[in-house]
């Protein structure tokens, strides 16, 4: 209905110009981060409300733990300042620095990826399942395992869709608007580890 | 011009003026404030001193994260209010658990 008053205004078939005057892919990707912020709120609630309500909440993250942790972090920080280059570089035509650069972001997403495993199959091997655990309250598992791995996954997922960037630039492709979008989605990533990482393993360590 | 390359002159211009030097900058608080956290863990501090810094440091690094890297700062104001206002009450909603932390304290549960 709209648009055919538009159109009649206009005179012929034309769209009003965007609200936010920017291409509708980045505000496409813009409500989807706020709706996936919604996703990740309710959980890191459920696992703060389980952390605070419980005395025997577990604090299985020594000395170790941390520093894997807080490498993990410095690559997803430092994926960031890659990606944000490569948005930079794409938007002045220059492809093969882009590239490079979304090279890089990947590499900094696998390295936590695999980080992020390591740390699993440790705690797996300690006893910790979904359901159960050494060390306390039982949900400790399930909410943990829940929220990292849900993030592990948006971060495997950005570095499928980063890989696919890559593809698209070295052909014919090659799209600025695309890699601004995806680097929206990988920066969303990034901050939400920025809560993950002080509320799940900084408030739950056992450093003696 | 395609419309891609339009839109895409605009993301250029946005970039134009603005040398990597502020991109480096806050990359680096954010790992420096990282090493604030990660030195806090080592310190005994009552949880919910604890949980409130981190949380207060952990929203300074968000807000770094959106306006630099995520280019909002270099967006129309409306657009920031706009997003900026929904993704504030998102992350507000997990303020709901300080009512249990409080009861928490009360009960003098660590």
């Amino acid at each position: 209905m709209a648009d055919v008053a538009v159109e009649r205004q206009l005179g012929h078939a034309e769209f009003e110009p965007s609200l936010f005057q920017t291409y509708s892919n980045k505000i496409g990707m813009w409500l989807f981060i706020l709706s996936d912020s919604l996703t990740f709120g309710a959980l890191l609630f459920a696992y703060s409300y389980g952390r605070i309500s419980n005395p025997t909440w577990p604090t299985p993250f020594h000395s170790g733990s941390i520093v894997n942790a807080t490498v993990m972090t410095a690559f997803l920080l430092t994926s960031s300042l890659t990606m944000v280059l490569a948005v930079s570089a794409s938007s002045f035509g220059k492809r093969k620095a882009a590239i490079g650069w979304l090279l890089a972001t990947m590499f900094c997403g696998i390295m936590f990826v695999v980080l992020h495993v390591r740390e699993w199959i440790g705690l797996i091997n300690e006893g910790m399942t979904p359901s159960k655990n050494p060390w306390g309250a039982p949900q400790f598992g399930g909410t943990f395992f829940t929220l990292t791995g849900l993030h592990m996954l948006h971060v495997t997922i950005g570095v499928v869709v980063l890989g696919v960037m890559v593809l698209r630039s070295m052909g014919k492709k090659f799209s600025s608007n695309d890699i601004e979008t995806s680097g929206l989605y990988w920066h969303f990533v990034d901050l939400v580890w920025m809560f993950i990482f002080p509320l799940v393993y900084l408030m739950s360590t056992r450093i003696v | 011009m395609s419309n891609d390359a339009l839109t895409g002159t605009t993301v250029a211009l946005e970039h134009r003026g603005h040398s990597h030097t502020p991109f480096y900058i806050v990359w680096g608080v954010l790992l420096a404030i990282t090493a604030v956290e990660v030195l806090l863990a080592y310190e005994r501090l009552q949880p919910v001193r604890m949980l409130s810094i981190l949380l207060g440091l952990s929203i300074v690094k968000a807000a770094l994260i959106i306006l630099w890297f995520m280019h909002m700062k270099y967006e129309l104001t409306r657009m920031r209010r706009l997003m900026m206002i929904s993704l504030c009450v998102c992350l507000a909603l997990m303020c709901v658990f300080f009512a249990d932390a409080f009861r928490i304290l009360n009960l003098g549960v660590k």
